[in-house]
């Protein structure tokens, strides 16, 4: 079914399945509960796991296939959402041209940089990718502050033109970012016994985006294709010994997640119409990295894990403070609580990269292959045969 | 902490919510899921016993020793309103609406968050105590950057945003919105209070070389400061743009003297202030002559708390200051006194401007008898007061920025404490810092509930 | 253009190139002899720094004594602190002291960073020489965050002050030495020795790895490390060291660096991104290429914030960095002095 192997097909519900019940999945802990600030399942940060998921799975098409290593992927995420927030601006409120249009300027913009960059290869490639993406930062946040608004971030306007709108609302307020008139942030919200379900319709087109996304990655993966891009990471020399050029095969994979990147920066402003410069720091090119590694290089499911483990820990964490820990742990004795709440913390509030920084140490030095290969590891374990990492 | 309840009536989410009862069956056939049926006459509307207001500081990054402090004025400013400590400030207050029970009646609880001085970071962080934690207000930040990002949500979100640090001119210049509030002075107010004491100072025959952080900040700092200072006779020699990434400025810095210029003006704040100030010592600028005049140096806009990091550099250097500590009003002294004695340490300007921005959220939606953004916008407006330490100051209706006394200040030459390293050479009236609330375009649109 | 004003961003440039030179060489040193991608280098160079701080500390730790004639900012009775090295040598001695802080704090910098060195590279990166350099970025930069919150979590996120001592205070005028006007080309002492410092440690680093039988060994594991393994070598203990002499160069390059910026948390994460890029520019592998590169990227940057050339290309100075590296590397594929096959896979 849909050109995929039967274990492939299963994978690909299986992400359908997380994805739409994780309204329900994310919120585990009820609203009065002493552990709901654990609950994610609120519509910016799912809406935030699902598009960092397809930056990474894209991001994960040039890395795990071919093994080059761009530290410059950020650019194309950034110029996605520029060119997102100018249409939102000059054309219409609807999302639907913002994110097709993302999507292709990141596309030029990485043909461009891929082509010279991939000249190169290994960790010189890495650094050109690199100073490419930390001059379109360094550029954005300064002498091009008139077309990307400097270092406050591009932001829709009450007086922008929105030619195909017609009139503007007249309301005093900006409009909102919606599809066909259906606003981005619209929800409802289900009040089921103590839990509070929130289904969000930024989600929800996020989400089908990123089933799209996931689904054509993993038809790339099994494609001759992806075979080609697979061979080109085991032994590049010897593949051009057979005559065949790689270079546009790696331009191809790297014009592909670039595009991606750009998706996500499209989906990036649909759901909160600003694009700021730092989305092109290398941080953040760092970050998509991180994603890959940690949830699993080359494997499918991983950068979705890897992704959703990231902002979790950057949503969540830095949310939890002195106060609430001294809640949490007011059950026990008072010497107690103090001394729980001096040890947890330094990893919480504003000790988050702390743990942030631990939880990468310890998922690499115990669970090589990251999260995914930690995950099937484990299965294999408990069904007693070893079972390889999805995807691969 | 704020843990709703769910009260049937309760709407948390954005808008345009529908509730229902139960999950079963609801979800295959409501074709009424977005009909706009008004739960509430806002987002976030409270109706259990308490509050939940957003304390979203920069707790990682370069500026995370301000956030701290900030966090701490805001644990503080809880703690009057509750009705707990001395009531600090509350006390000399010139509005007595507040009576230490909470806001209306409720007690006030609060959830903290991470800007990471980034606005993509920021806004993640209000929208998540926006949605997740029902937040009614969203105050905090260290930079213009987030302040102007944070402002813009809420303001589509439909909650009030109470400025924290935020110096440029666009947060109630052009980019003002309805829904945000700002206490703290800007640029303008910095080149207009400097300008004379400069000139008294320095003569108003003077040639000034400008380095500017790249950026929206000090594009407003650099323009404000030249501005008044060309109109009482001085030369702009040259304004040079610096990254906001340098961390060492010694290719900037080392042409100056051979330019002609006899002073240095760093249009830089936080680690760019300290590095730039630090290498311009080092260059000898300081002890330099220059046309025959000794050479000089001026920080725009001082922050006390990264001056430290500069040490001796910043001694006899004059700036501008939104509140210093060894101010000795009443308010001033009361704030002081009940934040030294909980820490153990003087609070910064950045401290000060968000615990007053808090009792003045909190005052407002005790007059307008509603936390509605609509009602608490309109009781903020116009609004005048008095013993908040920065003496009689006006919320002015038209762009929503605090007028009040600017402080000149100068880096103290023999320190008593770690602390003491400003002194207050003038305060510059209210009334030669305002300006007309048209000059930097914007518009604030209207009031949004989020309904 | 006038001379002096050339002249100045000459020496800006070796200035700035010493510092990148400093981290870059201790950085190719891991990557040249252990392979590793070690993104908590620029770390090690943040602890240094503090290692400075910390001697600071440490010598004005102070007894607490009440002056009842004066008050603090609340009006209780001020507090006045005596350092105990004051009252252990005496006043002028305990001044001076605290007064050399700086380059006291070397000698505390070169153990503490040789034995970082020791226990990260026995306890953490050796596991990590057979996995992919994937693997080794995520756990270094993993590690890379730890300390620096570590160091936050103890000194805060603001700057700290710590001076150059007094005497290396002021600048010295090169251009009266050429006959030009006094003022014209004037270069703080510090920075000088600072310049001088970073060309010592670079020659020292060299002398070793070219003249002694140890440092032979690691060129020769550099090059083929199975090898010189089958030759009966312990490789393994000689590339401990390695690390420990890596970690303390970038140590003590932080420890002087203290005067010229003060240090905060942040630091490392700042030389970070420079110091890969010199690395490479300066070609894999290539101790030479790494410092070279150092000090030409330093100059350029220097000549590119002058302010005829900001005119000439708004910008440039928040590029140039960059734009040189892709230029330098499209021009000659293996950067500047890099060897074939290293880290190009």
């Amino acid at each position: 079914m849909l050109g995929l192997s039967r274990s492939d097909l299963l994978m690909l519900l299986f992400v359908l399945f997380l994805v739409a019940a994780a309204p329900i999945l994310l919120n585990p802990f009820p609203e009065a509960s002493r552990f709901a600030q654990f609950n994610a399942g609120y519509p910016d940060l799912m809406q935030r796991f699902v598009i960092f998921a397809i930056f990474a799975v894209g991001f994960n098409i040039l890395f795990g296939l071919t093994g080059y290593l761009s530290f410059g992927h950020a650019a194309f995420l950034g110029a996605g959402s520029y060119a997102g927030v100018w249409m939102l601006k000059l054309l219409t409120i609807n999302v639907l041209p913002a994110i097709i249009v993302s999507t292709l300027v990141a596309g030029v913009f990485s043909l461009i940089i891929g082509y010279i960059s991939l000249r190169r290869s290994g960790i010189y490639f890495s650094i050109l990718t690199l100073a490419f993406a930390q001059m379109s930062f360094a550029l954005a946040a300064s002498v091009l502050t008139p077309i990307t608004g400097g270092e406050t971030g591009l932001q829709t306007a009450l007086n922008d033109p929105r030619i195909l709108d017609g009139a503007s609302s007249g309301t005093g307020n900006i409009p909102a970012p919606a599809l066909f008139g259906l606003e981005m942030r619209d929800s409802i919200q289900i009040d089921f016994g103590g839990w509070l379900w929130t289904f969000n319709v930024g989600y929800y087109l996020s989400a089908f985006i990123l089933l799209v996304a996931f689904y054509l990655s993993i038809r790339i993966f099994r494609s001759p294709f992806g075979m080609m891009l697979k061979a080109i990471k085991s032994n590049n020399q010897r593949l051009s010994y057979t005559g065949i050029n790689p270079r546009p095969y790696t331009l191809a994979a790297f014009v592909i997640s670039g595009m991606y990147a750009g998706l996500a920066g499209g989906l990036m402003v649909a759901m909160d119409p600003l694009a700021g410069a730092e989305r092109m720091q290398w941080t953040a090119s760092g970050e998509v990295v991180l994603m890959v590694i940690l949830g699993g290089v080359g494997s499918l499911v991983g950068p979705v894990l890897g992704a959703g483990l990231i902002k979790y820990a950057e949503n969540i964490f830095s949310k939890i403070n002195e106060s609430l820990l001294t809640q949490w742990f007011a059950f026990m004795p008072e010497g107690l609580t103090d001394f729980m709440v001096t040890i947890v913390s330094p990893f919480v509030g504003k000790g988050w990269h702390l743990s942030l920084g631990l939880m990468f140490m310890l998922v690499v030095t115990f669970l090589p292959g990251g999260l995914i290969g930690g995950v099937t590891g484990l299965f294999g374990r408990i069904f007693g045969r070893r079972s390889k990492a999805q995807g691969e | 902490m704020s843990k709703k309840k769910t009260p049937p009536m309760s709407a948390w989410n954005r808008r345009d919510v529908l509730k229902a009862g139960a999950a079963s069956g609801v979800i295959a056939g409501a074709p009424m899921f977005f009909s706009r049926a008004h739960a509430a006459d806002y987002i976030n509307e409270p109706t259990g016993k308490t509050v939940t207001l957003g304390f979203n500081v920069p707790q990682s990054g370069a500026y995370a020793d301000e956030g701290a402090d900030e966090l701490r004025a805001y644990q503080l400013a809880v703690e009057h309103l509750n009705g707990g400590g001395d009531g600090g400030m509350m006390n000399t207050f010139s509005s007595k609406a507040l009576k230490g029970n909470g806001i209306l009646g409720r007690k006030v609880e609060y959830v903290t968050g991470d800007t990471q001085t980034k606005p993509d970071a920021a806004r993640a962080s209000a929208r998540s105590m926006i949605e997740k934690d029902g937040a009614i207000m969203i105050t905090g930040g260290s930079s213009s950057g987030v302040a102007v990002a944070v402002q813009a949500l809420c303001q589509e979100a439909g909650v009030i945003f109470m400025a924290g640090l935020t110096h440029s001119n666009d947060t109630t210049g052009k980019d003002k919105k309805a829904n945000g509030f700002r206490h703290f002075f800007n640029s303008y107010m910095s080149g207009a209070a400097l300008a004379p004491i400069l000139g008294e100072n320095y003569g108003t025959d003077r040639k000034a070389y400008h380095l500017t952080a790249d950026y929206n900040w000090g594009y407003t700092t650099e323009e404000a400061v030249k501005t008044s200072t060309e109109a009482m006779g001085w030369e702009t020699v040259a304004a040079v743009k610096t990254p906001l990434s340098q961390t060492d400025f010694s290719s900037y810095v080392a042409p100056v003297q051979a330019s002609g210029a006899d002073v240095l003006i760093l249009n830089h704040y936080g680690a760019n202030m300290v590095n730039s100030l630090t290498s311009a010592v080092q260059f000898g600028l300081r002890a330099a002559q220059a046309n025959g005049k000794n050479f000089e140096i001026v920080v725009p806009l001082y922050s006390r708390l990264m001056a430290k990091g500069a040490g001796e550099n910043v001694k006899g250097i004059f700036g501008s200051t939104n509140w210093h500590w060894s101010l000795q009003d009443e308010g001033s002294q009361a704030f002081v006194k009940s934040f030294g004695e909980k820490y153990g340490f003087p609070p910064s300007q950045a401290a000060h401007t968000t615990y007053v921005q808090t009792l003045l959220y909190a005052d407002a939606c005790e007059r307008a008898g509603t936390h509605n953004p609509c009602g608490v916008g309109a009781a903020l407006e116009g609004f005048e007061f008095d013993g908040l330490g920065n003496g009689k100051t006006l919320y002015r209706a038209e762009d929503h920025q605090c007028f009040k006394d600017v402080l000149v200040v100068k880096g103290k030459e023999n320190p008593t404490s770690e602390f003491d390293l400003l002194e207050i050479v003038e305060v510059t009236p209210a009334s030669k810092v305002t300006y007309d609330a048209s000059i930097f375009g914007g518009e604030l649109g209207t009031c949004n509930p989020g309904v | 253009m006038e001379l002096s004003a050339f002249l100045l961003q000459v020496l800006n440039g070796l200035d700035k190139g010493s510092a990148y030179a400093l981290i870059a060489l201790g950085l190719t040193l891991i990557f040249g002899t252990l392979g590793v991608v070690n993104f908590a280098h620029g770390a090690l160079f943040m602890i240094g720094a503090f290692c400075a701080v910390a001697l600071q500390r440490i010598l004005s730790i102070s007894t607490i004594t009440l002056d009842e004639t004066k008050t603090d900012f609340l009006g209780n009775p001020l507090k006045i602190k005596t350092p105990i090295v004051e009252e252990w040598f005496g006043e002028a001695t305990g001044q001076l002291l605290i007064d050399w802080s700086v380059p006291l704090a070397i000698l505390l910098a070169i153990p503490v960073m040789m034995l970082i060195g020791f226990i990260m590279e026995r306890g953490l990166i050796k596991h990590f020489y057979k996995r992919p350099h994937s693997d080794q970025i995520l756990v270094t930069f993993g590690l890379a965050i730890v300390l620096a919150e570590l160091i936050k979590a103890y000194y805060g996120a603001n700057q700290i002050s710590v001076p150059a001592p007094d005497m290396f205070i002021g600048s010295f005028d090169f251009g009266m030495l050429i006959g030009m006007a006094k003022g014209k080309l004037i270069y703080p002492y510090w920075r000088i020795v600072y310049f001088l410092f970073a060309l010592l440690i670079i020659g020292l680093v060299f002398a070793f790895l070219q003249f002694t039988t140890f440092g032979m060994v690691v060129r020769a594991g550099m090059a083929d490390r199975e090898t010189v393994g089958l030759l009966g070598i312990n490789i393994d203990k000689r590339f401990t060291i390695m690390f420990g002499i890596a970690a303390s160069v970038a140590g003590v390059a932080g420890v002087m660096y203290t005067p010229i910026n003060s240090p905060s948390y942040t630091m490392g994460m700042d030389f970070l991104v420079i110091s890969f890029v010199v690395v490479v520019v300066g070609g894999m592998g290539s101790l030479g290429g790494a410092v070279l590169a150092g000090f030409i990227l330093g100059i350029l940057e220097s000549f590119a914030s002058m302010r005829v050339v900001i005119e000439a290309i708004p910008g440039i100075n928040q590029v140039v960095i960059y734009l040189a590296a892709i230029v330098i590397l499209l021009a000659r594929p293996r950067g500047l002095l890099g060897r074939k096959g290293v880290m190009e896979s």
